[in-house]
């Protein structure tokens, strides 16, 4: 290689090398802020790392699954509650997670399901028995990046029950 | 070790290379494509919690990570031209930018489709989506440097500047669902380990994204083939063509 194309290169990958070590250090320091959203366990406990917290009348946006069986809708409205714990693989759900209660009065997205991963913009609010929850003004739905037709998941039984409505519900449904 | 590609440097020979591949590129996109896309769209089965929607993955990915493999082919071609001074490689760079961004509109568009029946919303500013959009910003700036000069070295140059500066930004997309916390879910093909797709719905998969590469490469050879002649126009090799083309027109 020739004098002036050997020093091109060492211009160019010093450039390459520059730009990575920037940038590479530029995201690391704004790692938290490129987050979509926070974990509840990130919510009780902080980021894992700087330990930072939303703090109380907060908008964030909160990140998480749905808890099997703490689905409660109220039959008269579209008002609905529901606990989230941090998503995880694979998807178990234990006693001791750390629970965030979402309040929300809307229309949740169609693959909003148990065990689904949803994502919550709201604000952070202490409820009047000092447990945290977040009232929802937005709910959208997280899916997974496994795709399987019917048969297949039915077989691994990873078809979630189908919702259940109240007979108000369904009477009121047309 | 490289001294088989320096014929490839004359732009006659590459002109001449690119058309001999083109007809074989055009016709393994048609038969991959109408293979693929049939299967895809109306004979794989459905998700089970998606359903017919999860359809579109078949036109969203390939675009996706086409737009991320075009780049990465115009950052060799910018590499190549700064380091070397190779003109060609400017050809090939410019000739590679409006197919990127197109790619890169397609993901962006088609993810919003699928964004807003899936998710609940067309746009959301996570970390894939974002790093995504700028991509198409890169692009489009890369194409504007292109055309900003009337001497195409120096345009070449500094679109060149621009698209090595850029090449960081396809790790950021690419690995941004597993750094951050993001809307968007991660990857299903590329990972290591076994896709997370079931089988039936990977092999029409794997004929749409072989087609779509397939038709990226036979669009940039036609795209490669008229930035050389317009690069070389004053070249006698160049006006002997345009003259032998006309003949066989006018005699037609």
């Amino acid at each position: 290689m020739n004098p002036r194309r050997k020093k091109r290169l060492t211009i160019v990958a010093s450039l390459l090398i520059g730009i990575g070590v920037v940038s590479g250090l530029v995201l690391y320091a704004l790692s938290q802020n490129i987050d979509l959203f926070y974990t509840p366990s990130e919510i009780t406990q902080g980021k894992k790392g700087s330990g930072l917290k939303p703090s109380i009348g907060q908008r964030i946006r909160i990140g998480g699954l749905v808890v099997p069986g703490s689905v409660q809708r109220d039959p008269n409205n579209l008002k609905v509650t529901f606990k989230l714990s941090d998503m995880k693989m694979p998807i178990v759900f234990d006693k001791n997670d750390l629970l965030i209660s979402v309040y929300y009065d809307g229309i949740l997205p169609d693959l909003f399901r148990e065990g689904q991963g949803i994502v919550a913009n709201g604000t952070l609010i202490r409820g009047k028995s000092g447990a945290l929850h977040v009232e929802a003004s937005e709910v959208l739905a997280k899916h997974d990046e496994n795709y399987m037709p019917t048969e297949l998941a039915d077989s691994d039984g990873k078809i979630h029950k189908k919702l259940e409505y109240s007979n108000t519900q369904l009477n009121n449904k047309y | 070790m490289w001294k088989w590609l320096h014929p490839y440097a004359n732009p006659e020979v590459s002109y001449h290379f690119a058309g001999r591949m083109l007809p074989w590129f055009t016709a393994l996109a048609a038969l991959l494509l109408s293979i693929g896309l049939v299967w895809a769209l109306a004979f794989a089965p459905a998700d089970y919690q998606q359903g017919d929607s999860f359809r579109i993955f078949y036109l969203h990915v390939p675009a996706a990570s086409l737009s991320m493999g075009i780049y990465l082919g115009m950052a060799i071609a910018a590499f190549t031209s700064i380091v070397w001074q190779l003109k060609l490689a400017d050809a090939s760079a410019a000739a590679m930018a409006p197919v990127g961004a197109v790619f890169t509109t397609i993901a962006l568009i088609t993810g919003a489709a699928w964004g807003k029946p899936m998710w609940g919303t067309w746009w959301i500013w996570d970390a894939r989506l974002t790093s995504e959009l700028i991509l198409l910003f890169l692009y489009l700036g890369v194409m504007a440097l292109h055309n900003a000069f009337e001497d195409k070295h120096l345009a070449g140059k500094a679109a060149g500047i621009l698209t090595l500066v850029g090449v960081i930004n396809v790790p950021i997309i690419k690995y941004s669902v597993e750094w951050w916390n993001t809307l968007h879910q991660g990857s299903t093909i590329s990972k290591m380990g076994k896709p997370s797709i079931s089988t039936d719905m990977l092999w029409p998969f794997l004929f749409c994204f072989l087609g779509f590469v397939m038709l990226v490469a036979a669009i940039i050879c036609i795209r490669f083939r008229s930035e050389v002649l317009a690069r070389n126009s004053i070249r006698p090799w160049v006006q002997v063509l345009v003259a032998t083309q006309v003949a066989s027109k006018e005699n037609k």
